[in-house]
């Protein structure tokens, strides 16, 4: 079992070296999410019906709409979490449901998914977004370095060896995005990520992401809240079982597709932003 | 690459289960397994001895072997159960232990009537073995059909188990029936060296799968959906749990039996949920927890002459509730000064690129 372990670290080793070197050449024309005609529901009722998008590196996307619409399953599909009925989900140009280079995605839940009562540090939930890279071997100094840098760069080094279940909302979903950090991914998304985080901090992590994207790292977030999609996105794509408009921002401000998408509830949140 | 390296290792898995029953011990790699556990076994006797000779505990009186093995058993016991059930009880699956035990009674049950008709003459722990096993994949794959662990399936397979394993029983009347309590509720004196090499063996499988893929395991039971995006097959990895779950239900059934044996998994890791901070102290101070009830059990077990498998377990809550008793305290008085939250810094978010200049 020894020598297996010794074989898989090696070889997971050398896979990284590759595309690390790789990167350079392939994030410049590879399309990172193609979705063509995509069809997909839990029941016979699709939940997503016909939906055909492509992300190209560099972008900061956001998905909109209201709830229900099939924003997160829409998530789920792109990352190969559920397969489709119909039509093609493609991830860095593989297929999503076999897609298994899960060191080039980064992914940052709803907080509500992982509060859980588990003794865990913030290091040690951070540390796992080294999992992909390191596979059955353990970490090495480097990683711990980047694992350090990770929870500095959220602020949270204070916190690094605070169990997690003690933490305020704000400062665990602060940790959950270093592990992203740390993952080093090409692709970042973030489901939502802002609820339940102190109002100061959210701006904070919006200029985060901003320089993460503008380092050239993919930015795909799903919202609710679109007052910061709008200011902070440059494309949006608003959903309600069907796409209802994929394009820049500002023409997504102008459009009345926020209308049609979310019917009478549009206008209550339009006057909440403005 | 985390599903081919899991399937193979699941593979290797399977296999030594499967030779150890195929050949029951006699031909080939099985004896040579065998032979090697064998001699570990006397060594063990040997250390037992010298520990006689200086403290002169009459419990390791070398004219009893037996306890030797029991307390071996119970060291082993004492690392795997907590082990694997950490993983399981921040899963919510801490149930799963009790199902998995009572369709080992049905594995049991089938070995004896194996035995009995057709002489073949194979341990009734290696029967259980592998009909827990095959239980433990049946409740996965039902999970994994219908999306989540439901309690009602898991009590439907534990039922079914003890029902099978109550009607074999009855209907081979004469003789068999005497031997079932000592599976019901463990018993230190009939560890057979045959008994303690099978533990043996589940042990070495099972902590080495562990040290193996516990970055994994770690992954998948914090946070499934994260888990997966990263790539790690959760389906496989959850079906290597079970298995091992079934085994070390398997293993420990000898000192606790069925019906305490899930205790051992919960136990000890609710208590050092209550005391431990980080994951890896939490791992830790389970399996001190576990290994100190299990000694203190079998010696208050030995010298008060009650069956083990009740007091370790009774010895267990009582080091539970003095942990719940630390952990208020502790929470209570310990808590440091807040330190102060850094703001995120946007500039130095070179981090995410994995350009590595700095």
């Amino acid at each position: 079992m020894s020598t297996q372990d010794a074989d898989s670290g090696s070889a997971a080793g050398t896979d990284e070296q590759t595309t690390t070197a790789m990167d350079s050449d392939a994030t410049a024309n590879e399309t990172v999410i193609d979705i063509s005609d995509l069809t997909f529901g839990y029941t016979a009722t699709p939940v997503v019906e016909d939906v055909s998008l492509t992300i190209d590196p560099g972008e900061y996307v956001a998905i909109v709409g209201p709830n229900g619409s099939g924003k997160s399953t829409l998530m789920q599909l792109m990352l190969g979490l559920l397969e489709p009925d119909t039509g093609t989900a493609h991830l860095f140009g593989e297929r999503a449901d076999r897609f298994d280079d899960g060191e080039r995605v980064g992914y940052v839940a709803q907080q509500a998914s992982a509060a859980k009562e588990m003794p865990i540090t913030v290091r040690e939930v951070v540390k796992m977004g080294r999992f992909p890279h390191v596979g059955f071997g353990r970490l090495s100094s480097e990683d711990w370095a980047i694992v350090d840098d990770a929870l500095a760069t959220v602020g949270m080094s204070a916190f690094a060896d605070r169990r997690v279940t003690q933490l305020s909302g704000g400062q665990r979903q602060r940790a959950f995005i270093a592990r992203a950090l740390a993952s080093e991914a090409d692709l970042l998304v973030l489901d939502e990520p802002t609820v339940g985080v102190d109002a100061e901090s959210v701006d904070a992590f919006y200029d985060l992401l901003a320089a993460l994207n503008a380092e050239g790292i993919t930015v795909l977030l799903i919202e609710h809240d679109l007052g910061a999609v709008v200011e902070h996105a440059d494309r949006v794509v608003c959903l309600n079982r069907e796409v209802y408009f994929d394009g820049p921002t500002d023409e997504f401000v102008e459009s009345d597709a926020l209308a049609r998408a979310f019917g009478t509830e549009a206008r209550f949140l339009t006057g909440v932003d403005g | 690459m985390s599903a081919g390296v899991a399937a193979t290792l699941m593979a290797s898995v399977l296999a030594t289960v499967d030779l150890s029953l195929v050949l029951p011990l006699q031909s080939g790699l099985g004896d040579l397994v065998f032979g090697v556990l064998l001699w570990f076994l006397e060594q063990w006797y040997w250390l037992m001895d010298w520990v006689y000779y200086f403290t002169g505990l009459e419990m390791l009186n070398p004219r009893y072997r037996f306890m030797h093995r029991a307390i071996l058993v119970g060291l082993c016991v004492g690392v795997m159960a907590p082990l694997i059930g950490t993983f399981l009880v921040h899963r919510q699956l801490a149930l799963i232990g009790d199902a998995l035990a009572h369709t080992a009674f049905a594995g049991v049950a089938v070995g004896l009537f194996l035995n009995a008709v057709i002489d073949l003459g194979v341990s009734p722990y290696l029967t259980a073995v592998v009909v827990a096993m095959i239980a433990a994949l049946f409740i996965e794959l039902i999970s994994e059909v219908t999306d989540a662990y439901n309690d009602v399936s898991m009590a439907i397979v534990l039922s079914t188990g003890f029902a099978l394993g109550t009607t074999l029983i009855s209907l081979n009347a004469g003789g068999l029936a005497v031997g079932v309590n000592q599976f019901l509720f463990g018993n230190l004196s009939t560890v057979s060296p045959q008994s303690a090499a099978i533990l043996l063996a589940l042990f070495a499988v099972i902590v080495g799968t562990v040290a193996v893929t516990r970055n994994q395991l770690l992954y998948v039971t914090f946070d499934e959906t994260a888990a997966a995006v990263s790539g790690i097959s959760v389906n496989w990895y959850n079906r290597v749990m079970v298995m091992l779950t079934a085994m070390v239900v398997v293993g420990a059934m000898q000192i606790m039996g069925v019906i305490l044996v899930a205790a051992m998994l919960v136990v000890p890791v609710a208590g050092a949920t209550q005391v431990s901070r980080s994951f890896s102290e939490s791992l830790v101070v389970s399996v001190v927890l576990a290994e100190l009830a299990v000694l203190l059990g079998i010696a208050v077990a030995y010298y008060g002459g009650a069956t083990a498998g009740g007091v370790i377990v009774l010895v267990a809550v009582g080091i539970y509730i003095c942990a719940v008793a630390l952990g208020k305290v502790q929470s209570a008085r310990g808590e440091q000064a807040t330190p102060d939250m850094g703001s995120i810094e946007a500039d130095s978010a070179d981090v995410g690129t994995g350009t590595g200049d700095d």
